[in-house]
């Protein structure tokens, strides 16, 4: 009686944990398939060529979302100058070079950049950043996307540094020790023999630290000024700009459930969507791939 | 004459070593320097805001004044309400990656899911819970809606700090264990689970931090822009700190800078407070770990 | 009386290796039987058969049968808990769980869902009794079971093994992370345990053997070469090649 009891329990278990770990799918799924039904209709709602048209001003009728997704480039891109070699190289120091006391200070604090909520960056870009930059560069306005690049750096930084950090760390130590026996430096052994052991994990650590940036709502919309312009030339990293999720956040609030607005937001959720999957799926490429690599050598 | 040359060499490679080390410790510090400066920034100036009447009074006066009562109250249900679906379903689908899933295309299609899951921007977040919960499932703009929103959100980061904790703890337990007549959920309930105990709750604190500390995921799934009165039942709207702040920061002309920076520092506060956190939970474990 | 009979087991790895190849076997009850062989022989995948913990092995095939008081041990709808709890194992390390020392010997019995302080109080210092070492550690139960001596420790894995009165106790190269002293004190005790109990093990030199086997099975490749009472096999082995293993020709 009681061996029976026990095997139905774990019966039980065993299903409700399957179904658990079968739910990321379910989600995904759903994700997907209310922002294809919200999204979709507005390819009925508004012609094609003119959603992928310059002129973003929906209280006309003007869906064009081109600047939009113009714009979430320019920023993504400035992110990515700042946080890639600010990112990388600080993990270089932290794993490779920084004293033992140094390392229990420095994980933290970026653990601890992590941890702070968009809002509050986005708010000290109001207050700090954007004035400060208006004056040192002679601005008609401190929102710019330089603004919002600088403090997207500030969002990507955390996790290029943990996995470059953990990529580091894992490449063994007997590397090293070959390389410091041949009679190269420190230096050398770094970016001779380390860093390319660690190459497919930091380039993870920069697809994903990308993918942050591109899917980042709330600094940008309070720091890059919101306004839909088409970004040209170089010229534009110092003037306002509008991302894709800044349109979203701070229009869907205002917009009717079901008007061709609503559904063409849903649709730059669906591009959105698909960029970061993309990003996400070339990371886990990268991850996989190098974990075969690392099987033929055990093996 | 070789000889010199050899010497000169490692001369030259010294230098530049040493030159290199002092360069990357300089952009290091000055990445990390900025994260010191904000904290000691935001505790300076808002510091003389914090009072007890700002942290427990209504806001009055168009949120000009009195205290963000209810947007602390309100950023506590929604975490609560969040780790009540995360953490459990988190934890579960963890065990499974780690103790049960074969290795095929379905549990592959699940670690892609997770990804996936992780690299979804927050805001497409917000549109699912508008487009599920508040509109479909017809909760509404409320706590409820806004914590299932938060919880698949955090429910990458909680799976994966589990799963790897899980799988930390050493196979030969496993099979002591089912060689003395254990069955596999007992395993893991008396004896994987409490040994990765404390590497689950670092990612249980991580999760939930970043999930209080959202706006976006809320804005249009739960969060009230104006609501001086703390939430009656999980189907009312609430306010939030984060978007509190947002609120005050951009959208209220006139708002006294001292509110502003006393918000941003409780905010704070509350993130020092899980860092601290994780910090203890990790050393603690280290310092009793028997393996 | 036969204990444990096996006929024609063959198994195969999905891997491929360390496989079975037709085994037929007959363990006496209340002797120590041997198990030896060069690594990779097939002993462990052998005793690892026994109590059915290949199950979680990668097993791509498993032909034959395994008689265990004439019960077949591979029928799928047996109770595999109730003969795990009938054919205990030690491994070849010490591995003690990450509990005190009373728990790593009262865990197999609670998981029966024995709770009575006082069943548990008696069954452990039995246990440790029969492993000769509640002297040594009946003041310090309730300590990490990792802070005591490897020795201890393979012991103690002994003493968790023996608390839920297996018929049969299996041993995997037992003693090969210890040094001499320790080695003796378990070899002391296995003579000892023959009495109640059905002992097989893979020794982890042919001395051993030699010091405490009364039958000895030698394995090579897979292969059942020789089996019969130890005597038989150390003085007037049949096969060329259980000659040269016992000789130290290779190893």
């Amino acid at each position: 009686m009681k061996e029976n009891q026990t095997r139905n329990f774990e019966k039980i278990i065993t299903r409700t944990i399957q179904f658990s770990g079968y739910s990321s799918i379910l989600f995904v799924l759903l994700i997907l398939f209310f922002l294809l039904s919200e999204g979709t209709p507005a390819l009925f709602d508004v012609k094609l060529s003119q959603l992928f048209s310059e002129r973003w001003y929906p209280i006309e009728d003007y869906f064009g979302i081109l600047p939009l997704i113009l714009g979430s480039m320019v920023v993504t891109l400035g992110a990515s100058l700042v946080a890639v070699p600010f990112g990388i190289l600080t993990a270089v120091y932290i794993a490779e070079i920084a004293p033992k006391w140094l390392q229990e200070i420095m994980k933290p604090l970026v653990e601890l950049l992590a941890g702070l909520p968009s809002v509050v960056l986005g708010f000290l870009g109001i207050l700090v950043v954007s004035p400060f930059l208006r004056d040192t560069l002679n601005l008609p306005t401190g929102l710019t996307a330089l603004t919002g690049s600088l403090l997207l750096g500030g969002i990507a930084i955390p996790t290029i540094v943990s996995i470059s950090e953990d990529a580091l760390n894992n490449v063994p130590d007997s590397y090293r020790h070959g390389s410091l026996a041949l009679g190269l430096t420190r230096w050398q052994t770094i970016w001779g023999v380390t860093v390319p052991a660690a190459k497919s994990g930091i380039l993870m650590a920069v697809m994903l630290g990308v993918g942050r940036t591109i899917g980042e709502t709330m600094t940008v919309m309070m720091v890059t000024g919101n306004a839909p312009i088409m970004p040209t030339s170089l010229q534009a990293l110092f003037m306002p700009i509008r991302t894709m999720t800044a349109t979203i956040a701070s229009e869907m609030g205002e917009v009717a459930t079901g008007s061709p607005h609503y559904h063409v937001l849903f649709f730059i959720g669906m591009v959105l969507f698909l960029f970061t999957l993309l990003v996400n799926v070339i990371a886990s490429n990268i991850s996989s791939r190098k974990l075969k690599r690392s099987e033929r050598i055990l093996s | 004459m070789q000889q010199t040359a050899k010497k000169s060499n490692v001369v030259k490679q010294l230098r530049i070593e040493k030159l290199g080390f002092s360069l990357l410790t300089i952009l290091s510090i000055a990445t990390v320097i900025p994260i010191i400066a904000v904290v000691i920034y935001i505790i300076y100036l808002g510091a003389p805001a914090i009072s007890w009447e700002f942290v427990s009074a209504m806001p009055s006066d168009g949120m000009r004044a009195g205290g963000i009562w209810p947007a602390i109250v309100g950023t506590f249900y929604l975490t609560i309400g969040t780790a009540i679906f995360s953490v459990p379903l988190g934890i579960a689908a963890a065990i499974y990656l780690s103790e049960y899933a074969p290795v095929n295309k379905v549990t592959q299609a699940i670690r892609l899911a997770i990804i996936n899951l992780a690299g979804i921007p927050s805001v497409v977040y917000g549109l699912f819970g508008l487009g599920l919960f508040v509109i479909f499932l017809n909760f509404g703009t409320s706590i409820l809606s806004a914590s299932l929103t938060l919880s698949i959100m955090t429910l990458p980061v909680i799976i994966s700090t589990t799963e790897e904790a899980l799988r930390a703890v050493p196979q030969s337990f496993r099979v002591v264990s089912v060689s003395l007549g254990a069955t596999k959920w007992q395993t893991i309930w008396r004896l994987v689970l409490p040994q990765a105990i404390p590497g689950i709750l670092t990612g249980v604190v991580l999760g939930l931090e970043r999930a209080a500390g959202e706006t976006a995921p809320i804005l249009f799934t739960g969060a009230a822009f104006f609501l001086p009165r703390l939430p009656n039942s999980p189907l009312d709207a609430t306010m939030a700190l984060p978007y509190h702040l947002f609120v005050i920061s951009t959208q209220v002309p006139g708002m006294p800078i001292q509110i502003q920076y006393g918000t941003v520092l409780v905010l704070l506060v509350f993130v020092l407070i899980m860092n601290i956190i994780v910090t203890v939970i990790r050393s603690r474990a280290r310092a009793k770990r028997q393996w | 009386m036969d204990k444990i009979i096996v006929e024609n087991l063959s198994i195969t790895y999905s891997d491929g290796v360390e496989s079975l190849f037709d085994i037929n076997l007959r363990i006496p009850i209340n002797q120590i039987t041997a198990l030896i062989g060069p690594s990779g022989g097939g002993k462990s995948t052998l005793l690892r058969v026994l109590n059915r913990l290949n199950d979680l092995a990668d097993v791509s095939k498993t032909t034959g049968k395994v008689l265990i008081d004439g019960i077949d041990v591979l029928d799928p709808t047996l109770d595999v808990i109730a003969l795990r709890r009938k054919v205990g194992i030690v491994f070849s390390r010490p591995l003690p769980l990450p509990l005190s020392i009373y728990q790593n010997v009262s865990y197999g019995l609670e998981l029966m869902g024995e709770k009575r302080k006082i069943v548990l109080d008696n069954a452990v210092e039995r246990a440790l009794r029969l492993a000769e070492l509640w002297d040594e550690l009946k003041e310090r139960l309730h300590d990490p079971a990792n802070s005591i001596s490897g020795g201890q420790q393979q012991r103690l894995c002994l003493a968790r093994t023996l608390s839920l009165q297996p018929e049969i106790i299996m041993l995997d190269e037992p003693t090969s992370a210890l040094d001499p002293v320790s080695t003796a004190k378990i070899e002391t005790s296995l003579i000892e345990l023959k009495k109640d109990f059905t002992v097989i093990i893979a020794p982890h030199n042919t001395q051993q053997a030699g010091r405490i086997a009364d039958q000895v099975a030698f394995f090579l490749q897979g292969k059942l070469i020789e089996f019969s009472s130890a005597e038989e096999i150390f003085t007037r082995p049949k096969d060329k090649k259980t000659q040269d293993y016992i000789s130290g020709k290779f190893g």
